[in-house]
C-alpha cells in the first residue's frame, strides 16, 4: 500500500517558495496517484495567504498557526514534526538552508531513511525508493536505493523538479493549530540580520563578468575588471572568491548571495555548483571559460571556451580594445 | 571548552578531474589527489580560535581507513591537541546514519561541550552533523558562519541563510554545529607544522572499542545504498568554441556583440 506523503512548504512574506510546486512533481514521481498533503507552519495572515495559494496545488493542506512558529526555527520545527507526522510517512523538503537544518535529524527521530539533495526520483520498486543524486560538485551522478518501509525524509534540490503549475487540486485546508504541542527547543531564534549592501548592485547589471576559483590569485581579479570595463559590464563572483575576501559579499552570485538576472553572463573559472546557478535567473546568455572540460558549468552554458582564463581573458580584452 | 571536530579525507576536486569508472562501481581513484574536505579546515580553525579565547582543547576525529590518518595529522598540525581515527572493516559502506552512530559512540567516551563538522563534503549530503545531534539528543545548527561564546552553558551562532542573510540564534551546550566556509581564514600548515606532529600517536578505535555491533553499521546496516556512479546524459550543453586562442576570441566577440554583451 502506498504510504502517506507530505510536503513541507517554506514561505516568506506570505508567498510560498518556488519549491512548493516542485515538491508536487517530486511526490508524483514517488507514487503517481498519491494524494500529497502540504504541511504549512507560521502565524496570522501570512500563513493564511500561503495556505490558500498552496491549496490550488495540493489536495489537502495542514495549517499549523502559532506565534512560536512565525519564524521557521529548524530545532522547533523538527520537534514539532516528530509529533505531527504519522509514523512510516514519506516527507519531502526543499534542500535549502531550512531543509538542511531540520531534515537529517528528523529522519533519526522518526527512525526513517534519509535521502539528501535528490535531483530526480525514479520511483518505488518493492520496498525500495530509487533516487538520483550528485556527488563531487556535480561531476558524478549516482543511483541511490533506500528501503522506505519505515518511511523516508527526502530533501529535493531546488530547481531540479519541473514545477507543477496545473493548480487543479482545489485542496481542503485543515486547521490543525489545536494539535500544536510542545514547541520548546534548546535553540532560540534571535533575529535575521540582512546582508550588507555593497558599492555596486550586481542585481541591476545587464552584463556580468563573474569570477570563480579559476582566477587563482587575488591579483588576477584585475583581468576580470579590465574585461568588464572594456565591455561595460560589472564584476561579480562565486563563493570561494568571497570566502578568500578578494571581493565583497555583495558581489556574490548564488543562493547564499545575490540573485541576478543579467542578459549576458560570463562565467570565468566558475565550476557551476547548483548553489551558484541557483542565483542566476531569467535565462541569460551564458559564456563559460574553464580549463576543465568536465566542469558542470558547460552543461548550462550556451557557449563554452575550454582554455585557461588567465591566458584567454587578457587576449579577449585586447582584441575587443583593438575593435 | 572541549571541542571535537569531525573531518573527512576526500578527493580534491580542485586538483582532479573526477571520472566515473566504465563499470560504474566507483570513480577512477588511481591518480587522485586527496586532501581534507575544505569545509573541515574552517571548522578546525574555528575550534582552535575558540579555545585560544576561552581555553580548552581541540580533538580531531575521522572515520576512514588507515590513509585517513594523514588528514587527522594535517589538522592537528593546525594546532589541535589530540586526534583519533575510527577505523574498522565493519565501518565500510556506512550510510549517514551509520557514520553518526560511529561518531556518537566515540563522543560518549569523553565529555565534549561542542562538536563541529563541515557543512558539506564530497558526497554533497550535508547530513552527518544533523543526524549526530539527533542521536545524541543535542541541539544543532547548520551552515554556521559566526560563533560567540556567551558563557559555559550557551553560545550565540549565526546561520548563513538564503540571500546572504544571517540568522542569529542562541544555542545551549553541548551542541553540534556544521560550519560554513568563510567563517574565518584557516591558517596555513607548512612542512614544519606537519613535522611537529609527525611522531604523535593517533589512537585507532574499531567497532569493539566503541561497543558497536558490527552489523548495525557499514554496508550491513545501511538503509541508504549507492547503487552505482554514472555520467548523466546531458542536454545539448554548451557549444564549445574551437580553434586557436585568436580564433576563439574572434568568434566569442561576434557572439557577445549579437547578444548585447559588448556595449
Amino acid at each position: 500500500m502506498a504510504q502517506q506523503l507530505f510536503a513541507y512548504i517554506g514561505h516568506k512574506n506570505g508567498v510560498a517558495d518556488d519549491s512548493a510546486m516542485e515538491l508536487v512533481t517530486a511526490a508524483g514521481k514517488i507514487y503517481p496517484d498519491a494524494s500529497v498533503t502540504a504541511v504549512i507552519t507560521g502565524s496570522g495572515a501570512e500563513l493564511d495567504s500561503v495556505s490558500n495559494a498552496v491549496a490550488a496545488s495540493y489536495p489537502e493542506v495542514w495549517k499549523f498557526d502559532n506565534a512560536a512558529l512565525a519564524y521557521p526555527n529548524g530545532e522547533v520545527l523538527r520537534n514539532f514534526l516528530v509529533n505531527s507526522i504519522p509514523a512510516g510517512a514519506i516527507i519531502l523538503f526543499a534542500h535549502d538552508t531550512l531543509g538542511m537544518d531540520l531534515a537529517p535529524g528528523l529522519s533519526i527521530k522518526l527512525d526513517s531513511a534519509f535521502v539528501p539533495d535528490a535531483v530526480d526520483i525514479e520511483g518505488v520498486e518493492g520496498n525500495d525508493l530509487k533516487v538520483i543524486r550528485q556527488e563531487y560538485s556535480g561531476m558524478a551522478s549516482t543511483h541511490v536505493r533506500c528501503d522506505i518501509s519505515n518511511g523516508v525524509v527526502i530533501t529535493c534540490r531546488p530547481g531540479s523538479f519541473q514545477p507543477d503549475e496545473s493548480k487543479s487540486a482545489a485542496g481542503q485546508i485543515v486547521d490543525k493549530s489545536a494539535e500544536v504541542g510542545d514547541l520548546s527547543a534548546k535553540r532560540r531564534f534571535l533575529e535575521v540580520v540582512a546582508a550588507e549592501v555593497g558599492d555596486v548592485d550586481i542585481t541591476k547589471a545587464d552584463v556580468l563578468v563573474s569570477v570563480g576559483r579559476g582566477i587563482e590569485d587575488e591579483e588576477n581579479i584585475e583581468i576580470a575588471e579590465e574585461l568588464a570595463q572594456t565591455i561595460g559590464a560589472v564584476v561579480s563572483c562565486s563563493r570561494p572568491i568571497v570566502d578568500a575576501k578578494w571581493l565583497e559579499k555583495s558581489r556574490q552570485v548564488g543562493t547564499s548571495g545575490q540573485t541576478v538576472k543579467p542578459k549576458v553572463y560570463l562565467a570565468l573559472g566558475i565550476s557551476g555548483s547548483f548553489q551558484h546557478l541557483g542565483g542566476l535567473k531569467g535565462s541569460p546568455f551564458i559564456v563559460a571559460v574553464n580549463k576543465n572540460p568536465k566542469a558542470p558549468i558547460f552543461q548550462v552554458a550556451d557557449v563554452g571556451v575550454v582554455q585557461d582564463l588567465l591566458e584567454f581573458v587578457p587576449a579577449l580584452t585586447e582584441k575587443i580594445k583593438e575593435g | 571548552m572541549e571541542i571535537l571536530v569531525c573531518v573527512k579525507r576526500v578527493p580534491d576536486t580542485a586538483e582532479n578531474e573526477i571520472e566515473v569508472r566504465s563499470d560504474g562501481t566507483d570513480i577512477e581513484r588511481d591518480d587522485l589527489v586527496y586532501s581534507v574536505n575544505e569545509w573541515d579546515n574552517y571548522a578546525v580553525e574555528e575550534a582552535i580560535q575558540i579555545c585560544d579565547k576561552v581555553g580548552g582543547s581541540v580533538t580531531i576525529v575521522t572515520v576512514g581507513d588507515e590513509e585517513s590518518e594523514e588528514v587527522v595529522r594535517r589538522e592537528m598540525a593546525m594546532g589541535a591537541d589530540k586526534g583519533v581515527l575510527l577505523s574498522d572493516d565493519a565501518f565500510i559502506g556506512s550510510d549517514g546514519k551509520g557514520l553518526a552512530a560511529i561518531l556518537k559512540a566515540e563522543i560518549q567516551k569523553s565529555s565534549y561541550d561542542l562538536v563541529l563538522t563541515g557543512a558539506l563534503a564530497d558526497d554533497g549530503a550535508s547530513q552527518v552533523g544533523g543526524m549526530l545531534a539527533a542521536i545524541l539528543d543535542w541541539p544543532y545548527a547548520s551552515v554556521v558562519n559566526y560563533i560567540e561564546v556567551l558563557d559555559d552553558t550557551k553560545i550565540k551562532v549565526s546561520r548563513e541563510i538564503e540571500g546572504g542573510n544571517q540568522e542569529m540564534n542562541e544555542i545551549e551546550l553541548p551542541c553540534v554545529l556544521s560550519i560554513q566556509t568563510g567563517i574565518n581564514e584557516p591558517r596555513y600548515v607548512g612542512i614544519r607544522g606537519i613535522r611537529k606532529v609527525a611522531s604523535i600517536e593517533i589512537p585507532v578505535h574499531g567497532a569493539a572499542d566503541l561497543g558497536i555491533s558490527r552489523d548495525s553499521v557499514g554496508t550491513a546496516g545501511a538503509i541508504v545504498k549507492r547503487v552505482d556512479y554514472f555520467v548523466p546524459e546531458l542536454g545539448e550543453g554548451a557549444e564549445i568554441l574551437e580553434g586557436s586562442l585568436d580564433e576563439i576570441a574572434e568568434k566569442l566577440i561576434e557572439l557577445l556583440k549579437a547578444k548585447g554583451g559588448i556595449k
